[in-house]
């Protein structure tokens, strides 16, 4: 079985000694303490484990840790620059869009994915694409409304 | 100083101590948590006393209470969990608004036992009529106790000063700030039900939207859930399930497992578990586990309606369905549908449902010299410190329950289950132990909501008003069953019968399927003497609230125009738990298709502590209502779950949500209910008469619409 020694999340490389087999998600969690990508599923339906791996979304449940090995991986815990939020999570708070939280890191890590590769979209494009995650307690329209307002600010160069 | 006479309480209040020796050592006991400062608690009266876990554990008269530290911080302590429904930045603000400083300035302590006064557990929508209430008076009392100590620090009448912005101020400017008060004290007030707090109207902070307090926690990853917490040298738990329900234990053969390293296999009785390094290994341990198991023959879904009917009476009917018997009779049916000119007699039926909570079941249990902690998502963390005292055998005293604000619960995590399991595992190994639930144990072994059969037997006059309503509900539960519209000859059952499935509380428990039943019976009524269905409640209804709530989404959804070809609107409305709703649904139907275009719902809790929270859980209510109302449902045969999968459990996505409009309608003259259940109510009837407007098919079970819209 290979052994993965070492993963590059948010920019820092950190040693890790994990089986290949074992999910993204169950390293970056249980290894690194990067609790921010949450396990909902575990077969990639809900979208709370929500990583980026190279620029783009993966459901960090069903991905083996070994196909993340030498590729970048961005969790919600890289997002902020110190202090200072990123624009997705900004939106979120602005928009009130959250109850219990529990998919929101997941739900910020697809938006901050989807509008990194579509910078001009409409509000049905946004729906379609933030489709794979789940917000059990339904806040639906405000999360839409975030990732509009998120769009609106990263265009004007505030990201 | 004489620490007796620190004590200020009424005097009729005395006699819930025995003596006031054992009020000093309540006193102490708060003291030791907090060191010094100012106490306020309320001691509780018969009726919030009922909210109680019993005695056990904490001194059990106290309710909600606030302390004001020698350092000017205020905090309060409350049994309640923060589920989602953002009590923890309400009840933060009725605190900030009694105390006269930012919300931001109060801190909650919230469900953890060794620190909070014992509760029965966050569910009913009890937390704002009663949890909210509580610490607005404490907050209030505290403020008065900061005047008292100001007027004789400063030797001024206390009328003289006044509290703004986290400070006392007197006549002549000088200013006190809450710490320089309260140091070197150890002064606590106990204050009763009456205790005077600032009305509705002159409501500065509460009545306000405030944003979620710790908000940015969620967005950036950092709020530690159960399942976030991590121990020095912990481990990862895995239990062993039967293959079926009712399957019992014949055999087990540890060996493979235990061959594996790292691996700790654990068997007591019929519990068999195993724990390892990492929740890989123990899964993959759990897996090589042989076990030989026992089963019996189950029913299906297939013939689950047939069964509740048959079985009616004859079992307990699990837990969760709210209330006993149900509504009651009076007049008499066969004279009423002898009245009648038109009658509808009409079974309707609701499936079994998951809460699908997205954080499942998890606990991390730790033992230190025989004592026991364990951080588990729960709504009733007294109650599973018992379980826990009982399964494990220790003295509840020695078990502390933290419950970090939760990844939600729905009604669906009043059970201890996982807690146990990590318990025992924790003790067997001699090491923390973390279990978190997967998502198939969490669709397989928690609890559902109640499936149902309901049969009604109605009459109407000609001229549009009710002669004849009875109204059997089978299973589902008796919440809600009282018949809201005026008729002289009726009769509400609730009929307990043997559940197939375990099933417990849901979100507003029966009062779905009981509102969804009444409110589609009343649009057939509608139709069959030919009145327009908003028209014919309104006819029908005496009660001033649930109309004000009927009129108002009536009007902002523009009720009483003709839908387009394809398209239908629907309306219903419900009252529950002190609080008013009623939904109008656009629903577009094209061949088997089924989308819900629009949903506007009007809500009425008395006075609004926090509009734009109050509009969250209104709309988070519709759009899960949804799920029930069209989708949603478990499928089981031979004592297993068909669909224990969100791939094949279908949950509402973003695609589902319809556009949502909200009124709300506040009633600052009339005492605040709790709001997280009630508007989740009139969303399935809405939506069943929209698709009886829109195709002519009445659909009488839930879920409507499960493989899309099918002809009868």
């Amino acid at each position: 079985m290979p052994r993965i020694t070492e993963l590059t999340v948010d920019g820092t490389k950190r040693p890790v000694d994990a089986d290949g087999e074992r999910s993204l998600l169950s390293v970056l969690r249980d290894d690194l303490g990067l609790t921010g990508c949450k396990y909902g599923c575990g077969e990639g339906e809900c979208g709370a484990c929500t990583v980026l791996l190279d620029g783009r979304r993966v459901r960090s449940c069903i991905t083996k840790v070994e196909s993340a090995a030498g590729k970048p991986v961005r969790t919600v815990e890289g997002l902020a620059t110190g202090d200072k939020l990123h624009p997705v999570q900004e939106a979120f708070l602005e928009a009130g869009a959250m109850q219990c939280g529990y998919c929101i890191p997941g739900m910020v890590m697809s938006a901050v994915g989807f509008l990194e590769s579509k910078a001009e979209c409409t509000r049905d494009e946004i729906v379609r694409g933030m489709n794979g995650n789940i917000c059990r307690c339904g806040t639906y329209t405000r999360i839409v409304a975030a990732v509009e307002k998120a769009a609106q600010a990263m265009k004007g160069g505030a990201k | 100083m004489n620490a007796l006479l620190d004590y200020e309480i009424e005097p009729e209040r005395y006699e819930f101590f025995e003596s006031l020796a054992a009020l000093e050592t309540t006193r102490r006991d708060f003291f030791r948590i907090v060191g010094g400062g100012v106490i306020v608690a309320l001691l509780l009266g018969d009726e919030a006393a009922a909210q109680r876990p019993g005695r056990g554990g904490g001194p059990p008269e106290i309710g909600g209470w606030i302390h004001i530290g020698e350092d000017s911080a205020v905090t309060a302590y409350t049994g309640k969990v923060e589920i989602g429904q953002n009590i923890r930045t309400s009840l933060a603000q009725v605190v900030a608004e009694e105390l006269r400083v930012p919300v931001k300035a109060v801190r909650m302590v919230m469900a953890d036992t060794a620190l909070v006064p014992p509760d029965a557990g966050t569910f009913g929508s009890q937390t704002t009529p009663q949890m909210a209430s509580q610490l607005r008076r404490a907050a209030a009392a505290a403020r008065e106790v900061l005047i008292d100590l100001a007027a004789e620090k400063a030797k001024v009448e206390r009328t003289s000063l006044k509290v703004t912005d986290g400070k006392v101020s007197g006549p002549d400017g000088k200013l006190f700030a809450f710490g320089e008060l309260t140091k070197g004290q150890k002064l606590m007030k106990l204050i009763g039900a009456t205790a005077p707090t600032t009305k509705p109207d002159d409501w500065t902070v509460t009545g306000t939207s405030v944003p979620k307090v710790d908000g940015r926690a969620f967005v950036t990853g950092g709020h530690q859930y159960a399942s976030d917490i991590r121990r020095p040298g912990m481990l990862f738990g895995k239990v062993l399930r039967p293959p079926a329900f009712k399957a019992t234990l014949t055999n087990v053969d540890p060996k493979a497992a235990e061959a594996l390293p790292g691996v700790k296999v654990v068997r007591e009785g019929d519990f068999v578990g195993v724990v390892a390094p990492t929740a890989h290994e123990a899964t993959a341990a759990a897996e090589v586990i042989r076990a030989d198991w026992r089963g019996e023959k189950q029913i299906s879904d297939k013939e689950l309606f047939q069964h509740l009917k048959d079985r009616a009476g004859k079992g307990g009917g699990g837990f969760g369905g709210g209330g006993r018997g149900g509504g009651g009779a009076q007049g008499s049916i066969p004279d009423g549908l002898k009245a009648a000119d038109k009658t509808v007699q009409a079974t309707y039926t609701v499936a079994y449902i998951a809460h699908v909570p997205l954080e499942p079941r998890a606990a991390v249990a730790e033992w230190t010299d025989g004592k026991l902690t364990v951080w588990t998502g729960t709504q009733r963390p007294f109650g599973v410190r018992s379980d826990l005292a009982n399964a494990l055998g220790v003295a509840a005293d020695k078990v502390h329950v933290i419950v970090p604000d939760m990844g939600s619960g729905y009604g669906g995590k009043h059970q201890s289950e996982a807690a146990t399991e990590a318990a025992r595992l924790a003790k067997a190994a001699g090491k923390p132990v973390k279990v978190v639930w997967t998502r198939e144990e969490e669709f397989t072994w928690a609890y559902f909501r109640p499936a149902g059969v309901i049969e009604v037997n109605a009459g109407v006059s000609k001229d549009g008003l009710l002669t004849a309503w009875e109204f059997h509900n089978y299973n589902s539960g008796a919440s809600s069953i009282r018949m809201p519209y005026a008729v002289a000859n009726v009769r509400t059952e609730f009929h307990p019968s043997e559940t197939p499935l375990r099933q417990g509380s849901y979100r507003a428990l029966a009062a779905t399927a009981n509102t969804f039943a009444r409110e589609s019976v009343m649009d057939e009524l509608a139709h069959a003497v030919g009145t327009e269905p908003l028209a014919f409640r309104l006819k029908n209804l005496k009660d001033a609230r649930l109309r004000a709530v009927l009129e108002a989404a009536a009007k902002k959804f523009g009720w009483g125009q003709a839908p387009a070809a394809g398209r239908g609107y629907g309306i219903a409305a419900g009252t529950e738990k002190g609080s008013f709703v009623a939904s109008c649904a656009e629903v577009a139907v094209e061949g088997e298709k089924v989308r819900v275009v629009r949903v506007v719902t009007a809500f009425e809790c008395g006075a609004i502590l926090n509009p734009d929270h109050l509009m969250n859980q209104i709309e988070g209510s519709v759009i899960q209502g949804l799920g029930g109302a069209l989708f949603e449902r478990i499928e089981f045969a031979d004592g297993k779950i068909l669909n224990p999968a969100l791939s094949s459990y279908r949950v509402p996505r973003f695609r589902d949500a319809p556009a949502l409009e909200t009124v709300l309608v506040n009633r600052k003259d009339l005492p605040s209910a709790g709001a997280g259940e009630t508007p989740i109510i009139a969303v399935a009837p809405a939506v069943g008469n929209a698709l009886f407007q829109a195709t002519g098919t009445r659909l009488r079970g839930l879920p409507l619409v499960p493989d899309g819209f099918k002809k009868a």
